[in-house]
């Protein structure tokens, strides 16, 4: 019995085998997309996963260049008003027709409640059909960068949620599962078969997709492979074309096999050290009745205390560019080479301290992801023997995120010394101006802002780079502002950490800055 | 004066008894015994030992990270072992970290056997309406697994201590979880052979002379039912190791600035295929050799123990 | 024994109930789902609200009450993370984990009863020795090291077995199997191997210090002077006798392979309920924890209720005793 159906087995899988032209690319992430829905999480790699099967009216080339996609081209007709033309003859995997009326309705899903990703559009902006292949996006106030974000933002069919029931984006409260979780109808290169989270994503091309193919894939499986060395694993023995993110430590075994190599470049996220800079006393330290961080000479001393280059080195194995800014050179308004980091000090570091008064140390206590960043953990124990060498002893708490998360958020903010990380999802200064400098206030300004930190000429000026459509202006104003904050010492930025993908030799791909994977660069040999 | 009396009358009983005469004579039995000695001492005396105080933050150098043990062209004779990510000194850890593990090893096992005998036994002897409820608490019990059951604690312990005592908590916090989740085991097998040998006649015979039932279970059934005890705590005794590495696996257990065996093999395991091999194996040696040892003793002492053999 | 069985699922139920208190009690300190549902750009006032929306705000007996009134009802809710209901979430793991066990299981009896019987029939030759080392070792290792190791060799060294997955499956129905297919076949062989490593010894362990003790009693000496061939006495006396203790570890170890299969799973990325479980204890989403808390719980209660029964029919003695006890 079990012999025949074996056999029947062997038999059906000869039958079913796969073309010789067929190119399957397999991958493995370390997440996954939670959902086929692609308004409900604003996440890179949800996001990047579903830039396959949906398309913007933008889109980011290999480079981040913003391209045309879905609108063919734009213009501004008056400062509050922007035209949109829509590519022609293109079809949803349903094969319903792509008019102006599925973009008024994403604009519209997009605000709806459960949606994440109510940032790509304001609120109070206005969009009318002018005809079927022209939009236009009446805004509040002249907004210089309205579409920057608008590669993530994946334009939906009306007809098709329509007709299954899911004009809005899913929402955890409901009773029922939302259709588009599990389904995905887009207009992009590739086509979703089946999508079961944590285990197994299958795609397959799409083969009347309007734009011209650079890539030679027929079919696409994602597997996610939570566990660093598995994936490896999964790597190097073959299983998978491509795997993402590789341990730095792993680097060079993954080089040193003949079958895969590793492709590496820099990220936009930002790592750094935030300080309490608000409380009259810190919740957890020994220095009472005072904050030592708001003396700047301690945040001074802090940064010098910490030999970026040795963690550089030796925990991110050399897979790390130590920063000046809290944002990355590829950001806008980023790699500026006005601003230095302060020098490795210790003695320095010491002085400092002595000079404000705490020339025997305190105790602090540290908050750490170590289930977030690379090597997050690491670097906080780093910091702790490293701070422990100018006489401040550090006790570090570090713990996994959804733990740490919201111990240190708001409206916590349980923390005094911690380690973030930060990338603008517009790759623009102001998202961090505005998120991480601004003083925290009901607006939303200063909302990832955990130390409190507040110089109000920051934010007046953060308010007018918003909408300063001169560039160069505007870009005169970013520099201001990143000069003030760095003055002050807001924070310790550390690094940017580097994109670790590794990939067969048999495949050729693009590395995205932002580390989204796009499949329409891939070519299998 | 009379219980000096007693003691000593138990040490001369002890060196002219069988278990003597039996640890005499197996060799495995008494290397075993120097290895966990040995282990017990240095672990115990790290502070005084131990090269490097690895405990200290001020005295690592993140430079000295990944340094391969001594016998390699980069080793150094200052870290005979190499050093870990951090630039701590292999042996220096192992001896810091065996300390750990042993202390929670033995804490949580005391706790989990003084438990579970005790209600495994007056379960088992008693039954009725007592012996339901205990069984159904060790069913709730061992419904959840170990894990489940520390970070349960952690988590009260987090919400109720503050921050900056939790850490020197960790320890207690895993001893307590640990002991909790294990004591079932000692129960249902207490209770068992409890059940079988209460049946037996020098049972019934103590019941019909009129010993009192604390003095039938503790003095005349436990040592009967102490055989499979002692094997469910030797092997208990490296599942607490091996409980605690999980727990700081899934970054809860002791904090990683004064790690156990445990967390170093975890911390370590991340290495392996990065070629930097002794970060974990050296740990993992030392935690198997320790656990054979105890092994070994438990094996010895059961058949020496049991007063069926005898 | 059916007065002995209705009492027992009566105090089963209660069980359940306890154990969806804890459940429930548990995961209010697990962290807050809400932080990770939602993107970075999220405002603190939006965030608010969807704490709001899923009921996280609310007195705390006002939301156990709801989630028991659910829980009793089969609604086991939404997951947070991934937008499905956890039945179904549940229903397409459970297969996975369970296959995973069984395989397991067996493994660890099949080998582990032989190797128990054979060093405690002959405790001083080598082989039984060598056994003895083997299985010292294989527990001094923790599961996730044995796991990496495996892979290391096997999958990466060797090439021989799959690193992850469970190879293809067939669908039977609801119920999908790996066990059918030859991918499927050789994806199991390290991951039951690995989980079913710590059993085995136990197994072992036990038997043999059970058949050690069984062979100096009387009756076993009695058999021998009736002139019963060594085979006879070895398994038809010695073995039987055994087995309680044996059922009962087995028993109990079996709900405990099903909620070690956490690590294992984690490590070689098994599609079962433990890998949902880790997952979602990173993501504290609390449907799906309490289900599977809930869920392992029915395992164990179900399986206790199994040893239970099968202790009254391997020993009789326990019959008598509990007349004795009832009479009490």
């Amino acid at each position: 019995m079990r012999t025949k159906t074996l056999l029947m087995v062997l038999v059906l899988s000869v039958v079913l085998a796969i073309p010789a032209w067929a190119k399957t690319l397999r991958f493995a992430f370390q997440g996954d997309a939670k959902s086929m829905d692609p308004y409900s999480l604003n996440e890179t790699f949800q996001l990047g996963f579903l830039n396959n099967i949906y398309e913007g009216l933008i889109q980011r080339g290999p480079d981040l260049e913003i391209k045309p996609s879905l609108a063919e081209k734009w213009e501004v007709m008056e400062p509050t008003r922007w035209r949109f033309y829509l590519r022609k003859g293109v079809k949803f995997h349903d094969g319903s027709p792509f008019t102006a009326d599925d973009v008024i309705f994403s604009a519209t899903r997009v605000r709806a409640k459960g949606s994440d990703l109510k940032t790509r559009i304001a609120a109070d902006t206005k969009v009318v059909k002018v005809d079927d292949y022209t939009v236009d996006f009446i805004t509040s106030a002249p907004n210089p960068i309205l579409y920057v974000e608008w590669g993530t933002w994946y334009i939906m069919s009306k007809s098709w949620t329509e007709k299954n029931n899911a004009v809005t984006p899913e929402s955890a409260t409901g009773e029922g599962e939302n259709y588009a979780t599990r389904h995905a109808n887009g207009t992009g290169p590739f086509k979703l078969v089946s999508h079961e989270a944590g285990v197994k994503t299958v795609n397959e091309v799409n083969p009347d997709w309007w734009d011209k193919a650079n890539h030679n894939v027929t079919k696409v499986i994602f597997t996610q492979v939570a566990n660093d060395a598995t994936r490896v694993a999964a790597l190097l023995s073959g299983q998978v074309d491509m795997a993402y993110p590789i341990p730095v430590q792993d680097m060079k075994r993954v080089d040193g096999n003949a079958d895969s190599r590793m492709l590496v470049g820099p990220e936009l996220r930002t790592i750094f050290l935030g300080m309490d800079q608000y409380r009259d006393e810190l919740l957890h330290s020994t220095v009472k009745g005072k904050n030592p961080f708001k003396d700047k000479r301690v945040r001074q001393a802090f940064f010098q205390a910490i030999d970026i280059e040795a963690i550089k080195k030796k925990v991110m194995r050399g897979l790390s560019e130590p920063s000046a800014m809290m944002i990355a050179p590829g950001v806008n308004g980023g790699g500026n080479p006005k601003f230095k980091r302060l020098g490795y000090d210790p003695a320095g570091a010491k002085k400092l301290l002595a000079d404000a008064g705490y020339a025997d140390g305190f105790e602090v206590g540290m908050d750490c992801p170590n289930d977030r960043y690379v090597n997050d953990e690491a670097i906080c124990l780093a910091v702790v023997s490293m701070m422990a060498k100018v006489g401040i002893k550090v006790n570090l708490l570090a713990q996994p995120k959804a733990k740490y998360f919201p111990k240190v958020l708001a409206p916590k903010l349980d923390t005094s010394f911690y380690l973030l990380g930060w990338t603008p999802g517009s790759f623009d200064s102001w998202n961090v101006i505005y998120n991480i400098h601004g003083c925290p206030s009901e607006t939303g300004s200063g909302k990832f802002n955990l130390g409190r930190y507040c110089n109000p000429k920051v934010d007046a000026l953060a308010v007018q780079i918003l909408s300063e459509t001169d560039q160069a202006k505007r870009n005169a104003m970013i520099e201001e502002a990143w000069t003030m904050t760095i003055n002050d010492i807001a924070y310790i930025p550390l690094h940017q950490q580097a994109l670790a993908w590794g990939v067969r030799n048999n495949v050729e791909l693009k590395q995205r800055p932002d580390n989204q994977f796009d499949w329409r660069h891939v070519v299998i040999k | 004066m009379k219980s000096v009396l007693r003691i000593q009358d138990t040490v001369y009983r002890f060196f002219d008894s069988d278990i003597w005469y039996s640890f005499k004579k197996s060799k495995v039995t008494i290397a075993a015994a120097c290895v966990t000695v040995i282990m017990i001492l240095s672990a115990f005396t790290a502070p005084w030992i131990a090269p490097h105080n690895t405990f200290d933050p001020a005295t690592l150098d993140l430079m000295d990270a990944f340094t391969p043990p001594v016998w390699y062209e980069d080793g150094t004779p200052k870290f005979l072992l190499g050093t870990d990510d951090q630039g701590r000194d292999i042996f220096s850890t192992i001896l810091y970290g065996s300390r750990i593990s042993l202390f929670v090893a033995f804490a949580s096992m005391l706790l989990a056997m003084i438990l579970g005998v005790t209600l495994g036994l007056v379960s088992g002897y008693l039954g009725g309406a007592i012996e339901s409820i205990i069984m159904r608490i060790a069913d709730v019990q061992i419904s959840f697994p170990a894990i489940l059951i520390v970070l349960l604690i952690s988590g009260l312990a987090r919400s109720v201590l503050p921050n900056v005592r939790h850490e020197e908590m960790a320890v207690w916090v895993l001893i307590f979880a640990i002991g909790i989740s294990n004591w079932v085991h000692f129960a249902r097998t207490v209770r068992g052979s409890t059940m079988v040998e209460k049946n037996m006649e020098y049972v019934q015979s103590a019941r019909v002379i009129g010993r009192r039932r604390a003095t039938i279970m503790f003095r005349h059934i436990l040592p009967n039912v102490m055989g499979p005890v002692l094997v469910i705590g030797t092997i208990g005794l490296a599942v607490a190791v091996l409980t605690e590495a999980t727990i700081s696996f899934l970054g809860v257990g002791v904090p990683p600035t004064e790690p156990s065996l445990g967390t170093l093999i975890r911390i370590g395991q991340s290495f392996l295929f990065a070629g930097e091999w002794w970060i974990v194996i050296f740990p993992g040696v030392a935690l198997v050799i320790l656990v054979l040892a105890v092994n070994l003793l438990g094996d010895w002492m059961r058949d020496a123990l049991n007063p069926k053999l005898r | 024994m059916p007065a002995l069985i209705i009492r027992r699922i009566i105090q089963s139920v209660l069980v359940m109930l306890t154990v969806a208190v804890v459940a429930f009690t548990l995961f209010r300190y697990v962290g807050d789902p809400v932080s990770q549902m939602v993107g970075q750009e999220t405002t603190i006032a939006e965030r608010e609200q969807l704490r709001e929306d899923l009921g996280l705000n609310d007195p705390i007996i006002v939301q156990f009450v709801r989630f028991a009134l659910n829980t009793v009802q089969g609604k086991f809710g939404i997951s947070f993370r991934l937008g499905r209901p956890v039945n179904e979430l549940f229903a397409e793991r459970l297969p996975a984990t369970l296959e995973l066990s069984l395989v397991a299981a067996l493994f660890s009896l099949v080998v582990g009863i032989p190797m128990g019987v054979y060093t405690g029939l002959y405790p001083d030759r080598v082989l039984s020795k060598v056994f003895q080392t083997i299985s010292l070792i294989g527990i001094s290792l923790p599961t996730f090291l044995i796991g990496i190791l495996l892979i290391l060799f096997f999958g990466v060294l060797l090439s021989w077995l799959p690193t992850f997955g469970r190879g293809d499956v067939i669908q039977l129905g609801w119920w999908s199997t790996g066990l059918l297919t030859a991918s499927g076949l050789k994806a199991v062989v390290m991951p039951a191997f690995t989980l079913g490593m710590f059993q085995l010894t136990l197994i072992m362990r036990l038997v043999r210090s059970e058949m050690m003790e069984v062979l100096r009693t009387d009756y076993i000496k009695f058999a021998r002077a009736r002139g019963l061939t060594n085979r006879t006495v070895h398994f038809g006396h010695a073995l039987k006798n055994t087995l309680v203790p044996v059922i009962t570890i087995t028993g109990l170890q079996l709900g405990s392979i099903i909620a070690f299969a956490i690590i294992t799973e984690t490590v070689f990325q098994w599609p079962g309920m433990g890998l949902l479980f880790l997952q979602s204890i990173q993501f504290a989403d609390v449907p799906v924890m309490s289900t599977y808390l809930i869920l392992i719980a029915f395992f164990f209660v179900v399986i206790n209720l199994i040893v239970d029964i099968l202790y009254h029919v391997v020993d009789p003695r326990l019959r008598f005793d509990k007349s004795v006890v009832l009479g009490h």
